[in-house]
């Protein structure tokens, strides 16, 4: 079902934890639709990424893409990690299950939400970054049968 | 992997050589027709003839109520469109529970939007449906009640004998789809007042795309799949000789065994349920603690998510299975989760183990010790678990 790089990176999940006193951390998916992730960055003084760290609820692809997501962004300025897409985490996972998609979806927000938090920190504004929409939420749902 | 522990038997079972050697005959030897007329025909209809013989015996019907069909999900849609089709004059209301199998759910809701109204009977925390809200619930157009003998997820065992007699009391047909407890419950449709029930072979040790469906005599539901004038003109279809042979053969070896077989299985059921209840913090037992399957234990874990779980459970050789929605192909979990009434984040951490009589203790103890560190590693990297472990500080 999951490629060798999606279970590498949930076997040995890479910057798992979380950063004291981060520079930006960003919870997103709600707990309803079993997905919930929060990504914490730290920053330097001219905007490069220099640790990123997160912690999961979910299965095994919302895992691996967490962890591909941190990769991704370590070492990258605040506008390269805007350019981490949903699309460039799965490529770089060699894919997931079409039903998985949402999971690399949540890990872009995560960025985002970490970042948006980042700005909102320094009172600076990041060009292309809107807010975080999907926080942890009761949404309701129709129950399906 | 060096070795697997199946511990998924109410996903199937293992087919056993002794039903699988009654079997093989059936393929090569005696592979005719058992509806021709020639005398090389007669040794595949008495085949047929003596596995009904003993699914009745298991179930305290007589043989001719019993009816061969291609599985529980078949028998399910066959006795409840049948019964809605045959009885639909009388009425349109039909009463069943938030838990069953979707072989049930599903076809209940076809019918609701065939212009029948269902009724949806809640479940109470450990999944047994209230009594009287059962009887509240009859109407003068009730044509059908149709409630599983046990839930295939948790476990638990519904008061069948009592509905039954409600059933029968108002004069409503009742329906059970017994898949779960068949050959592992007693089941008596005489005393149960069990108008229809449907069983599969391969939840006993029999082969997979064989089941029953009881019809009691004087039920007058039709066919539903048409043509030949196979199984008395009510299912037509040549009929599908080792499979029969198969679940003739499981039957009678679980009536043999059931007594010894279940006293095995709930001493290790109750040895695993404890081990984990007490060495696991944050977890709840799901379904009713002594009315379940004899081999049933369904567990909640706190924090964590079941198919993350289900990855690493096989990474250590273990097959199991879980309510999550990330294993259902939906975004909702376990619709039986939920209407035991679990929040969706922590129906998302289910658990079910399934074990049979040739699993053992030692097989357990691992289990248990994967499945603690397992639950450790999961939890380390949950921002659910964070957030409770800093509130727990605060």
């Amino acid at each position: 079902m999951y490629s060798e790089k999606v279970m590498d990176h949930f076997n040995n999940p890479r910057n798992v934890g979380e950063i004291e006193n981060p520079s930006g951390v960003g919870t997103v998916g709600n707990a309803k639709c079993g997905d919930i992730m929060r990504m914490y960055l730290d920053i330097d003084e001219n905007g490069v990424i220099q640790e990123a760290r997160f912690k999961t609820f979910g299965c095994g692809a919302a895992v691996a893409t967490s962890s591909m997501a941190t990769e991704l962004v370590k070492g990258k300025t605040v506008q390269q990690a805007l350019e981490v897409t949903n699309k460039a985490v799965m490529e770089a996972l060699d894919g997931l299950p079409p039903v998985k998609v949402h999971c690399s979806l949540l890990a872009e927000e995560a960025i985002h939400a970490a970042l948006w938090d980042y700005a909102e920190k320094n009172g600076i504004k990041i060009e292309g970054l809107n807010p975080p929409v999907n926080d942890i939420s009761e949404k309701e749902e129709e129950e399906d049968y | 992997m060096e070795k697997v522990i199946y511990l998924d038997n109410a996903a199937t079972t293992q087919v056993y050589p002794e039903v699988l050697d009654a079997m093989l005959p059936y393929f090569t030897e005696y592979y005719a027709n058992p509806s021709s007329v020639y005398t090389f025909a007669a040794e595949s209809a008495k085949a047929v003839n003596h596995a009904r013989e003993s699914v009745a015996k298991l179930l305290h019907a007589k043989p001719e109520e019993i009816y061969f069909t291609g599985g529980g999900s078949e028998s399910d849609n066959w006795a409840i469109k049948a019964a809605a089709e045959a009885y639909g004059e009388k009425g349109k209301h039909i009463i069943t529970s938030k838990i069953e199998h979707h072989a049930v759910l599903n076809t209940c809701a076809y019918l609701e939007k065939k212009g029948f109204e269902v009724t949806w009977l809640d479940v109470d925390e450990d999944g047994k449906i209230s009594l009287s809200d059962l009887e509240a619930a009859i109407r003068p157009d009730t044509i059908l009640i149709s409630i599983m003998a046990a839930n295939n997820e948790i476990g638990t065992v519904q008061p069948i004998r009592e509905i039954g007699k409600i059933a029968r009391e108002h004069g409503v047909l009742f329906h059970t789809d017994a898949v779960q407890a068949f050959g592992h419950i007693p089941l008596d449709v005489e005393e149960m007042n069990i108008d229809m029930l449907s069983a599969s072979g391969h939840k006993i040790n029999g082969p997979k795309g064989v089941g029953v469906l009881y019809i009691r005599k004087g039920v007058k539901i039709r066919s539903f799949i048409h043509g030949g004038a196979q199984e008395r003109k009510r299912r037509a279809g040549t009929h599908n000789v080792p499979g029969i042979v198969g679940i003739g053969k499981a039957a009678e070896l679980a009536l043999d065994t059931m007594g010894e077989r279940s006293k095995k299985e709930t001493e290790l059921r109750d040895y695993l349920i404890e081990r984990v209840l007490k060495e696991i913090p944050y977890t709840r037992l799901n379904g009713h603690r002594s009315d379940r399957l004899p081999n049933n234990a369904n567990f909640c874990f706190r924090f964590i998510e079941g198919e993350s779980m289900l990855i690493l459970l096989d990474q250590a050789g273990i097959c199991a299975s879980s309510g999550s929605a990330c294993t259902s192909g939906s975004l909702d979990p376990s619709h039986v989760l939920l209407a035991i009434g679990l929040p969706h984040e922590i129906a998302h951490g289910s658990l079910r183990l399934t074990l049979s009589e040739k699993n053992t203790t030692e097989e357990i103890d691992y289990t248990v010790e994967e499945l603690k560190k397992i639950i450790e590693r999961l939890r380390g990297m949950s921002p659910l678990y964070e957030d409770f472990v800093k509130k727990q500080q605060n």
